[in-house]
């Protein structure tokens, strides 16, 4: 094991990746100086320019040409910079990478990585602050994976550039520095498995992403009261792993789902019901409430979840 | 390459393929209007001259990239006509399995990567199949087919951009038939045009009448060879015009009779026919090649009918591998 930050464990799995097999590569803005995080320093030079893709700020033709790419039997890894930008190429992700298997009734398939920074970060505003994967997972033929720590940065990358489906990769800006213990020359993780961050028997929360660490933090208050929490980073969105949240709710009868993003439409409100539906639990959503992401802090601060916010909806379950 | 010289068999081959993808297009339209094909059907009735003289310099394993009008391109390249009518009837032996349908026919096993609804879509995605080409060394060359819709959208200017900058194996041919959808492009397309937007970024241009087959075909020829011998992108502008409508329902009267009878004049079938007459061809022999291409699109038709429907399982197929519906 090495003590590694999140985003070197990303670069160390496409490099892996890249080294174990010669169709993948990687294309986006700035590439060839590592990326507009350093998630790529150092990969041009030893891959070279062509499979470390320096390309003009296009991102409908970086999307679009992946896809290409990717059905001739390359395995791009597109970098969209942040989330944000993505939206600049959602005909070429919606229409064309998650259909093209499907309308071209399988003649061809599109393995290929979008990885989409996601999240408030150092007071970036409404346009590089967003947490969209709700309306990725809603789109069938895509996977989305949401890691939230080194260990899975680097499993769940390299199983996202092994799968052979279209897999929205979204990497929470805020936890690039964020370190942890990663086996080198592992293995890939599995897709769709959730992870128990912690047992308890009192109540369930699900989250993802970024918002872990303030669940986390929640959960301590919580059991500094004699209240169990049981958390589960869900990893995956889709296809999110149904078997261990329900199974975690059933025992629990308590579900609280917190995300990032807004609330309204996120896909807690999807785990929430599924749970509602299958077991008749109890459930509680948090999310951001429907504001764009302000710039100076006390106003963007108004859209995060806080710890107080999380300890307080679990009180109201149990 | 002049009427004059053009080889006369290569000319009666055009003569052929064009003949066939007329019959296909007036089946497609006549089930259309039967309401036996379903959804949008786009005919390319009248650019059969493009379609032809560009896809006879192309090779089996050269990819093409396609449009919502994309039938003919389908056909030029090679594509099986039953397998085609059955996916425009729907049926799973379609060359999408019925999932597609006429704007999404596509046959991977000919380099054809697929129609597409979006308009423009299709450059991104042949500059990313010209780019997967030169990363892995191969010698295979993209022709890429929009419309003079297209030209209008993002996705042309950057795709134009990415070929020159990767100095990518692909032809351009932009297939100007005169009209957006319903509307008259010239009246929305600002500056010169296509040909002189590639210019500008570079990339060769030449514009042809595309009613002419003798001349896309020359026009293609030069190209495809430079492209080969590793002169990176080129474009074509071939001028032609919709005899039909937008789609097969579209009757088009947003434009004058008189302009269609004159453009009528100048079916590129007819313009063939004329130059084969010249060069010798009895007229009996290329009325039988239009009977036979009836024909076999009759039969296509025939058998593509007495094809089943899908299993309701092929809905549920080929979505994803993670995380497949159940």
């Amino acid at each position: 094991m090495t003590l590694m930050s999140y985003l070197e464990a990303g670069k160390r799995a496409l490099a892996e990746e890249m080294r174990r097999d010669p169709a993948v590569w990687a294309l986006g803005e700035d590439l060839g100086r590592g990326g507009v995080f350093g998630q790529y320093k150092g990969l041009a030079e030893e891959f070279g320019p062509q499979r470390i893709c320096d390309t003009p700020i296009s991102e409908a033709c970086i999307m679009g040409a992946a896809v290409g790419a990717a059905l001739v039997g390359t395995r791009p890894v597109v970098e969209m910079r942040f989330s944000d930008f993505a939206l600049c190429a959602i005909d070429e992700l919606v229409n064309q990478a998650a259909k093209a298997r499907y309308m071209f009734g399988g003649q061809g398939r599109v393995p290929l990585v979008v990885r989409e920074p996601v999240g408030m970060w150092r007071s970036s505003a409404a346009q590089h602050s967003q947490s969209l994967e709700a309306w990725y997972a809603h789109i069938p033929g895509l996977v989305v994976v949401t890691p939230s720590t080194p260990a899975d940065n680097y499993g769940l990358l390299k199983a996202a550039i092994r799968c052979d489906d279209p897999v929205v990769y979204m990497e929470h800006k805020d936890l690039w520095p964020l370190e942890g213990e990663v086996e080198a020359d592992g293995e890939a993780l599995p897709l769709g498995k959730a992870r128990i961050l912690r047992q308890g028997g009192d109540l369930t929360i699900v989250a993802w992403s970024g918002v872990l660490r303030t669940v986390r933090q929640a959960a301590e208050a919580l059991a500094g009261t004699g209240v169990a929490a049981e958390v589960i980073d869900l990893r995956t969105l889709y296809p999110w792993d149904r078997e261990t949240v329900l199974a975690s709710a059933a025992r629990t009868r308590r579900l609280l789902v917190v995300h990032e993003a807004v609330a309204i439409g996120g896909f807690g409100g999807e785990i929430a019901a599924t749970a509602a539906e299958e077991l008749g639990v109890r459930v509680k959503r948090l999310g951001a409430p429907r504001l764009p992401v302000a710039y100076a802090p006390p106003l963007e601060a108004q859209c995060r979840v806080s710890e107080a916010q999380i300890v307080a909806a679990a009180r109201t379950l149990l | 390459m002049t009427r004059a010289n053009i080889d006369v068999e290569r000319l009666r081959e055009h003569f052929r393929t064009m003949a066939r993808i007329r019959a296909f297009e007036e089946a497609a339209e006549a089930g259309q209007k039967s309401g036996e094909i379903r959804g949008a059907v786009h005919l390319s009735v009248g650019q059969e001259a493009v379609a032809s003289g560009i896809c006879a310099n192309l090779r089996r394993s050269d990819y093409l990239v396609s449009t919502h009008r994309g039938h003919g391109h389908t056909i030029a390249k090679g594509a099986d006509v039953t397998a085609m009518m059955a996916e425009l009837l729907g049926k799973a032996g379609g060359t999408c399995q019925g999932k597609g349908g006429s704007m999404h026919i596509a046959d991977f096993s000919i380099g054809m990567l697929g129609a597409n609804g979006v308009v423009g879509a299709g450059i991104p995605i042949a500059a990313g199949a010209a780019h997967a080409v030169k990363l892995r060394g191969g010698s295979e060359i993209v022709a890429c087919f929009f419309g003079d819709g297209a030209v209008n959208r993002g996705p042309f200017l950057e795709g134009l951009n990415w070929a020159r900058i990767y100095d990518l194996p692909i032809l351009f041919i932009c297939e100007d038939n005169g009209f957006a959808a319903t509307t008259r492009t010239r009246s929305l397309t600002g500056g010169p045009g296509p040909a002189a937007r590639a210019e500008a970024l570079g990339i060769p241009a030449r514009i042809v009448d595309g009613n002419a087959v003798e001349e896309v075909d020359a026009a293609a020829a030069e190209r495809v060879t430079r492209i080969r011998e590793g002169g990176g992108p080129q474009f074509i502008l071939a001028q032609t015009y919709r005899l039909k409508g937008h789609t097969a329902h579209d009757p088009a009267t947003y434009r004058p009779a008189a302009e269609v009878e004159e453009k009528q004049r100048r079916d590129p079938i007819e313009l063939c026919r004329e130059t084969l007459l010249l060069r010798g061809v009895p007229a009996a022999a290329l009325a039988a090649d239009e009977a036979a291409a009836r024909v076999e699109i009759a039969a296509a038709v025939a058998a593509a009918r007495a094809q089943p429907w899908g299993d309701e399982s092929l809905a549920w197929r080929d979505v994803q591998d993670m995380g497949a519906p159940a």
